[in-house]
């Protein structure tokens, strides 16, 4: 009976593991797959191929570094707007609402993560680009045009457009993961500070703030990886544009976007190979932006132990 | 209850029985493949539909993934036929492991297309002014490039806004072909291809793309399929073609465009309608190609296919107009009937 037992968990060990095995072989697969196609074009372009502004398929000249200023540009400015709100929306629904709002709006944020993005592509360009382009762009512009983050002209399609519809995309992330990580704080120790006198504010920024901040941070990753890689909806909004400009109310262009735009049609060998050399370099920018975020998180975690015995 | 499922179950394993008497009694099909342009996919869909109505025992099957995928299939022989928008490069012919036949199936026109209040369709413009206009040296509506034109229009002092796609098409391809024929200065700093470096604009994705954002920016331009702007209702350009007439895009000027070229039609079938001479040519045209090799590999699809060709390009042309493509000109059909005798299986002709 015993060692009956023990073959079985042997056997679902190895067969566990084998399944691990199968994640890691998948992505050095995905990662030698990529380089061996991009191979040619590392060769024939090297190191220009990120600093070089320029993109002409005709003339099979290849830079590609307004693709990764558009993309990381837009994902940031996506984190900066998708964090306070998911954030905050979790705090609100954990600690205030009343209990017969918590499962609709819940259940709502789970839904908007559930959406297909070019649904959302379709609603940036029918909804969100003439409302921001009349009631938000256009009265900027007027006021603030001297800036150099809102000169140039208002079309609607810009990297702002982008910003803002990917962090309406990555918010249920960020709210679903700050909700999960409230709620494992102890409640003797919210309780604690609210008996010696604090604030519900005092009680948020001391026991949750300090005992959260790796979770949130963790979820920003998350919203962050999923905005880096974001397509469909990027490319419909964005204007397509591969410039570099400072202003937020131009046309940009995204790494995912150009290789979405231009793959199906690309002849030539070089041109097929730079675009796997585009992304080539979005896999090691999310890998760069993970590893680094565990760093972080590594250094943090200690602390916030430290922060919450306080 | 447990009666109405026991009926249906019956049902359905009656139907099920029927479905399978009926495919046991059919030849099994041929199915001819093939992948590429988006351009004609609604045409060949219909044609497909069509043709395996009257020749039941060939069946189709049409991915269009793009003229470049329709390329890079046939040229590794995964495909019975190709489709493209913009002919194969000398330097990718070379490539082919055997030779390779462009055979015109239809002609299309990219239209321009703009969003002016107060101002109609049939805006007139110039080879110069629209060169300028996608080359950002034309930057308001009412430049004296545009104005001395269009007297009797009001043009707004608004910024223009153009608009182009975004994604590599056989759509852009023919257009910048056409900005590279008549304007030196496009020639030099942008050129021709399926996707260019675009001096000034936004990039749409697809048609449905660049017409969203002309619809949607007041002062835009730019230009889509002339199927996509006249299912839409669009506003169109009428542009100055070489003869000096302001011709606006319909199927007539297409088909006036074909007429012109097709005395100078290559024996390939490989070239560009834009610029076509004749009064009444559309200036930015260009024919869609279906893709077949010379030695075909299995008989009977060689037939099919040879058999299914020469049905598009005689009965099957009738049905271009209402799809909006412009039908090839009969004496393109007699130059491509020549062709299409070369295929063939094992030295002999399959036509």
């Amino acid at each position: 009976m015993n060692s009956r037992g023990n073959i079985k968990d042997f056997l679902f060990e190895k067969t566990t593991a084998l399944f691990a095995l199968f994640v890691l072989a998948l992505t050095l697969l995905l990662f030698a797959l990529l380089v061996r196609e991009s191979l040619p074009a590392i060769r024939k372009i090297g190191a220009s191929f990120v600093t070089n502004t320029t993109w002409d398929p005709v003339l099979e000249e290849f830079g590609a570094l307004p693709f990764l200023y558009g993309t990381v540009v837009s994902s940031f400015l996506a984190i900066l707007i998708a964090l306070p709100l998911g954030v905050g929306a979790a705090i609100f629904i954990n600690e205030f609402a009343p209990d017969w709002l918590k499962t609709p709006v819940s259940f709502l944020a789970e839904l908007l993560a559930a959406i297909p993005s070019v649904i959302y592509g379709l609603w940036g360009i029918f909804v969100l680009l003439p409302i921001l382009r009349d009631h938000f762009m256009k009265p900027v512009s007027r006021v603030l045009g001297w800036i150099p983050l809102f000169q140039g002209p208002v079309y609607g399609p810009s990297m702002l457009a982008a910003g803002v519809l990917l962090s309406i995309m990555i918010v249920p992330f960020i709210l679903s993961v700050s909700r999960e990580v409230l709620a494992t704080v102890p409640k003797v120790q919210k309780e604690a500070v609210l008996s010696l006198g604090g604030t519900r504010w005092e009680m948020i920024r001391i026991v949750i703030g300090q005992h959260c901040i790796p979770g949130i941070f963790g979820a920003t990753i998350l919203g962050l990886g999923r905005a880096l890689g974001e397509t469909m909806a990027v490319t419909m909004v964005i204007g397509n544009r591969p410039d570099i400009v400072l202003s937020l109310f131009q046309p940009g262009y995204s790494m995912a976007a150009v290789i979405a735009n231009e793959f199906t049609e690309a002849t030539g060998d070089l041109y097929l190979s730079a675009l796997v050399e585009i992304g080539l370099v979005l896999f090691f920018l999310t890998i760069v932006v993970h590893l680094v975020a565990k760093l972080i998180l590594n250094r943090m975690v200690p602390e916030a132990r430290k922060g919450a015995a306080r | 209850m447990k009666r109405h499922l026991a009926i249906g179950i019956a049902l359905f394993g009656f139907a099920f029985l029927t479905a399978g008497h009926v495919s046991v009694r059919a030849a099994a099909p041929l199915t001819v493949t093939g992948a590429g342009a988006t351009f004609p996919y609604p045409l060949y869909s219909k044609w497909f539909y069509e043709y395996s109505n009257a020749h039941p025992g060939v069946n189709f099957n049409y991915q269009s993934i793009g003229s470049g995928g329709g390329i890079r299939q046939i040229t590794a022989g995964t495909v019975d036929f190709g489709a493209t928008d913009a002919p194969m490069k000398d330097a990718d012919m070379a490539k082919l492991p055997g030779p390779i036949f462009h055979i015109p199936t239809a002609i299309g026109a990219v239209a321009v297309v703009y969003n002016l209040k107060g101002v109609g369709p049939g805006l007139k413009l110039t080879q110069e002014a629209l060169a300028d206009i996608f080359l950002g040296k034309i930057t308001r509506w009412n430049d004296p490039k545009i104005a001395s034109q269009n007297p009797g229009a009001k043009l707004p002092g608004e910024d223009i806004v153009v608009a182009h796609r975004s994604d590599g098409s056989g759509t852009t391809d023919i257009f910048t072909n056409y900005l590279s024929t008549v304007n030196p200065g496009w020639k030099e700093k942008v050129g021709r291809g399926k996707s260019v470096r675009w001096p000034v604009g936004l990039g749409g994705k697809g048609n449905e793309g660049v017409a969203g954002s002309v619809k949607q920016t007041p002062g835009a331009i730019g230009y889509v399929e002339l199927a996509y702007a006249t299912q839409n209702r669009m506003a169109m350009a009428a542009l100055r073609n070489r003869e000096g007439s302001f011709v606006p895009p319909t199927l007539e000027s297409t088909s006036a465009a074909a007429a012109g070229a097709s005395r100078t039609m290559p024996a390939d079938f490989r070239v560009s309608l834009v610029d076509a001479p004749g009064k009444d040519a559309y200036p930015i045209c260009g024919l869609t190609w279906i893709l077949v090799t010379k030695d075909q590999k299995d008989e009977a699809k060689g037939k099919a296919l040879v058999a299914f060709l020469k049905w598009a390009l005689h009965d099957g042309q009738k049905m271009n107009a209402p799809l909006l493509y412009a039908p090839i000109p009969g004496p393109v059909v007699e130059k491509v009937d020549a062709t299409l005798q070369q295929i063939r299986f094992q030295g002999k002709s399959l036509y």
